[in-house]
C-alpha cells in the first residue's frame, strides 16, 4: 500500500527512533511512503489557540500535497497530536465549501488546492494498522510473539477525543484498538486508569505541577496494574512519560522506572526487529527489561 | 414503543451517616431500551430503595441537575439512553458513579457549592459595563452577541468539572465551566473589564494556562459549549489582542512556538523552551534571570536527553529549515497581516453539507 507520509516533527526531533522505527516496520507491511518532506508542522494545538485561519491554511497545504501523491491510498500519520490537531482542521475545511475556498486561496501562490472527497483520509498508524491493514494479516506477519509481556496502553488525548469529530460513530472500536492491537502481537494489554487521560505535555512550560502530576500518576497507576512497559501512538505523550520521567517521579514522591515504548517499536519487535534497530537504546528510561523479556521469547 | 428489557445498574452508594465505606450495589431494571439512565435510577428509587440519593428535575437535559458518571464517563443521566450505556458496559452491568473532583454528600449526589458555583465566582460571572448604567436596557447588535452564544448556551451542570483531567491533579485550576463562563463577560461587547479580566486569568497559575487542552470537556458537555474552545480564545485575546505578558510562560509558549514554525516550518524543540520562559524571545530567555532559572531546572532534563541519544548537540544548535520555507513564511505573512482573524465556529453555523458561508470575523463586538 503506497501511502502519503507525514511523520510530524517530534518523530524526527527529540525522539527520532520513532521516525527510525516506522521506517523499518513499514516495509515489513508492504507499505511504501512517500514522505511529505515539505509539509509543514500541524500546529500542534498552539497554531489553532494563536490563529484558526493560518493553522487551518497550514494542514490544507500538507493535505494537499498528500492529495497530490500518485497512486496513494491515503495519508499516515504517526503522532496522536498531528491527528487530532490535523482532523480538526480538516472538520471545519469540509463542512463549509466557502470557508474551503477561502482557505485554498491562501494556497493559490504555491499552486496547492485541498479538495474535500469523502473517500481522501488522514490516519494514525494506529488507525491504518486496524482499518487498512487489519489484525488478522497483522497476526499472519507476527514472528515474534509478545507473549507474556504486559503492556499498558496510552493512547493520547488527541486520538480519543473528542470522538464525533475523530469518526467514532463510524469506528466505535477507535477507542480500543490500541488495547486491540497489543493482543494482536500475543501481548497481554493491561487496564489501568490512565491509558485515556492527559500525558500533561502541553502545558510542561506553564504549569509543570499539573503536568508532570499527570505524567507520574499515569505511569504509577501502569506500575501498579502490573504492566511490563507503556506503549504509545504519541510522540508527545513520550516526551512527558519517558524524557521526564525522572523529573515527574518528585511530583508524585514514589519510584517509578516504567519503559515507554512507540507503537513502531512495539510492532517491530513482534515483527521480528531487534531492540537496537528500533532505538530502543534511545530511551530515558531504561528499556532492559523488556528487552530481555523479548531475548527470552526469541529464544523459547 | 419498543419493548422493555432488563437492565443491570451497578450503583455507587455512600452515606455518611451509616458509618459505613462507599461501595456498590447491583439493581435490575426494566425498562423500554430507549428510555433514559435516570428512568432507571428513578425506577430503583420507586421499587427497590427509595433511600437510594440523586438530584434531578426536568428530565430533559435543560435543568443540568443530574449529572453522574456513566462506565466511567460523565454524563446527565436524563441525556443517555439505557441502550447506549449498555454498549459501553463493562462486563453487561451499567456503572453509575457520582460525578468526580466533587466532594460526595450521599450517593450520586456531590457538592457542587464546594467546587463548581465557588469556582464560577471567582471570574465575577456578571457584567460591569462603563459608568452609570442606562436608563433602559443595554442595546448591542444581535451579530455583537454571535461570538459568546456558545458559552451562553452553559447550563451549569458540572458534567465538564467532574471529567476535567486538570482538576483530577490541581483543584486549585479554575475549570472548564468558569472558565467557559469568563469567556461569556470577556466576548461580550458591553463589558469594559476586558483586559482586566483576561489579565487576571492569565497571571492566574491556575487559570487559562493550566488547561491540559485534552478535550475531556468538549467530549462530555450535554450543550456543545466546547469549554476547551472558550479556554483558546481567552488565551487568543490575552495575547493576540492585548498582548499580556504573563508570568506562566503562556504568551512565551505561543509566540515562541509561532515564531519557529514562522522561520523553520517545523518545531525546533531546543528554541522553544528559552522562547517559551523569556516572552517569546529566545535571547531574553537566555539572559533574563526569571527564565535563566526556569531554563537551569531544566537542565537536568536536557541531559537525560543528550546522554541517551535523544538529542545530540547539533540538533539541539541547529535546525533544518524546510524545503520551500519561503512558502509557509508567505502562509504566515499573509494570513497574520489581515486585518480581522477569521474563525469558522461549527456550533453557530453547523456542518451545512456545503451550502452557506458561515465564516466570520472572531470577536467581532469588540470594535
Amino acid at each position: 500500500m503506497k501511502l502519503a507520509y507525514w511523520p510530524g516533527c517530534v518523530s524526527r526531533g527529540f525522539t527520532p527512533e520513532l521516525h527510525g522505527s516506522m521506517e523499518l516496520v513499514a516495509p515489513k507491511l508492504d507499505l511504501e511512503l512517500v514522505e511529505l518532506d515539505r509539509a509543514n508542522c500541524c500546529g500542534a494545538g498552539v497554531i489553532a489557540e494563536h490563529n484558526q485561519e493560518l493553522v487551518d491554511t497550514l494542514n490544507a497545504r500538507t493535505f494537499a500535497m498528500a492529495q497530490d501523491v500518485e497512486g496513494a491510498a491515503g495519508m499516515m500519520n504517526i503522532c496522536s497530536t498531528c491527528q487530532g490537531a490535523q482532523s480538526e482542521c480538516q472538520e471545519r475545511l469540509d463542512a463549509d465549501s466557502a470557508y474551503r475556498e477561502h482557505i485554498n486561496s491562501n494556497l493559490d501562490a504555491e499552486g496547492l488546492s485541498y479538495e474535500r472527497d469523502g473517500t481522501w483520509w488522514n490516519k494514525n498508524f494506529l488507525w491504518l494498522v486496524v482499518e487498512e491493514i487489519g489484525l488478522d494479516t497483522l497476526r499472519e506477519k507476527v514472528v515474534r510473539p509478545l507473549e507474556g509481556l504486559r503492556v499498558a496502553p496510552f493512547y493520547g488525548c488527541y486520538i480519543v477525543r473528542p470522538t464525533r469529530r475523530l469518526g467514532f460513530d463510524e469506528h466505535p472500536e477507535r477507542n480500543r484498538y490500541l488495547d486491540m492491537l497489543i493482543e494482536a502481537v500475543g501481548g497481554e494489554s493491561v487496564h489501568y486508569a490512565g491509558s485515556h487521560k492527559c500525558c500533561g505535555f502541553p502545558v510542561i512550560t506553564m504549569a509543570r505541577t499539573t503536568s508532570l502530576r499527570q505524567a507520574g500518576r499515569h505511569l504509577a497507576d501502569a506500575i501498579d496494574a502490573g504492566a511490563d512497559c507503556v506503549v504509545t501512538p504519541c510522540p508527545l505523550c513520550h516526551l512527558n512519560l519517558d524524557l521526564q520521567q525522572p523529573e515527574a517521579v518528585k511530583y508524585v514522591e514514589r519510584d517509578l522506572g516504567m519503559p515507554v515504548l512507540h507503537l513502531p517499536q512495539m510492532v517491530g519487535l513482534a515483527l521480528g526487529l531487534e531492540p537496537d534497530e528500533l532505538g530502543m537504546d534511545k530511551h530515558v528510561v531504561k528499556t532492559t527489561d523488556v528487552q530481555r523479556k523479548v531475548a527470552e521469547l526469541a529464544g523459547a | 414503543m419498543a419493548e422493555a428489557q432488563d437492565f443491570t445498574l451497578k450503583i455507587r452508594r455512600f452515606d455518611p451517616e451509616s458509618g459505613e465505606q462507599a461501595h456498590w450495589q447491583d439493581f435490575g431494571v426494566e425498562l423500554d431500551p430507549d428510555r433514559s439512565v435516570l428512568d432507571g435510577i428513578l425506577q430503583v428509587k420507586d421499587r427497590e430503595d427509595a433511600s437510594l440519593a440523586i438530584r434531578c428535575s426536568c428530565r430533559a437535559a435543560i435543568c443540568g441537575s443530574c449529572g453522574v458518571r456513566i462506565n466511567g464517563k460523565s454524563a446527565l443521566a436524563c441525556n443517555t439512553r439505557l441502550s447506549d450505556a449498555k454498549q459501553t458496559a463493562f462486563n453487561g452491568a451499567i456503572t453509575v458513579e457520582p460525578m468526580g473532583n466533587m466532594p460526595v454528600i450521599k450517593d450520586l449526589i456531590v457538592d457542587m457549592d464546594a467546587v463548581h458555583w465557588k469556582k464560577i465566582q471567582r471570574v465575577v460571572p456578571w457584567l460591569l459595563p462603563e459608568g452609570e448604567p442606562p436608563e433602559r436596557e443595554y442595546i448591542v447588535p444581535a451579530e455583537a452577541m454571535i461570538d459568546v452564544t456558545q458559552s451562553m448556551a452553559c447550563i451549569q451542570c458540572g458534567v465538564c468539572v467532574s471529567a476535567c483531567l486538570s482538576l483530577e491533579v490541581d483543584p486549585e485550576f479554575i475549570g472548564p465551566a468558569a472558565l467557559a463562563k469568563a469567556y461569556r463577560f470577556v466576548g461580550d461587547p458591553r463589558d469594559d473589564h476586558t483586559e482586566e479580566r483576561l489579565r487576571d486569568l492569565a497571571e492566574d497559575p491556575h487559570g487559562i494556562y493550566d488547561c491540559t487542552h485534552c478535550f475531556a470537556c468538549i467530549e462530555v458537555c450535554p450543550k456543545d459549549v466546547a469549554p476547551m474552545s472558550q479556554i483558546m480564545r481567552l488565551r487568543r485575546r490575552a495575547t493576540a489582542d492585548f498582548g499580556i505578558k504573563d508570568s506562566n510562560n503562556g504568551y512565551g509558549h505561543e509566540k515562541g512556538f509561532v515564531d519557529i514554525i514562522e522561520k523553520w516550518g517545523t518545531l525546533h524543540e531546543a528554541q522553544l523552551l528559552p522562547r517559551s520562559f523569556g516572552q517569546g524571545s529566545a535571547i531574553r530567555g537566555q539572559v533574563a534571570p526569571d527564565a535563566v532559572k526556569q531554563l537551569l531546572r531544566d537542565m537536568p532534563t536536557a541531559l537525560r536527553g543528550l546522554r541517551a541519544g535523544k538529542i545530540t548537540p547539533k540538533k539541539a544548535l541547529m535546525h533544518p529549515k524546510l524545503p520551500g520555507q519561503k512558502n509557509v513564511r508567505r502562509i504566515f505573512e499573509e494570513v497574520e497581516g489581515k486585518k480581522e482573524r477569521l474563525e469558522l465556529n461549527l456550533y453557530i453555523v453547523g456542518d451545512d453539507g456545503d451550502q452557506a458561508e458561515g465564516a466570520q470575523a472572531e470577536g467581532s463586538g469588540e470594535s
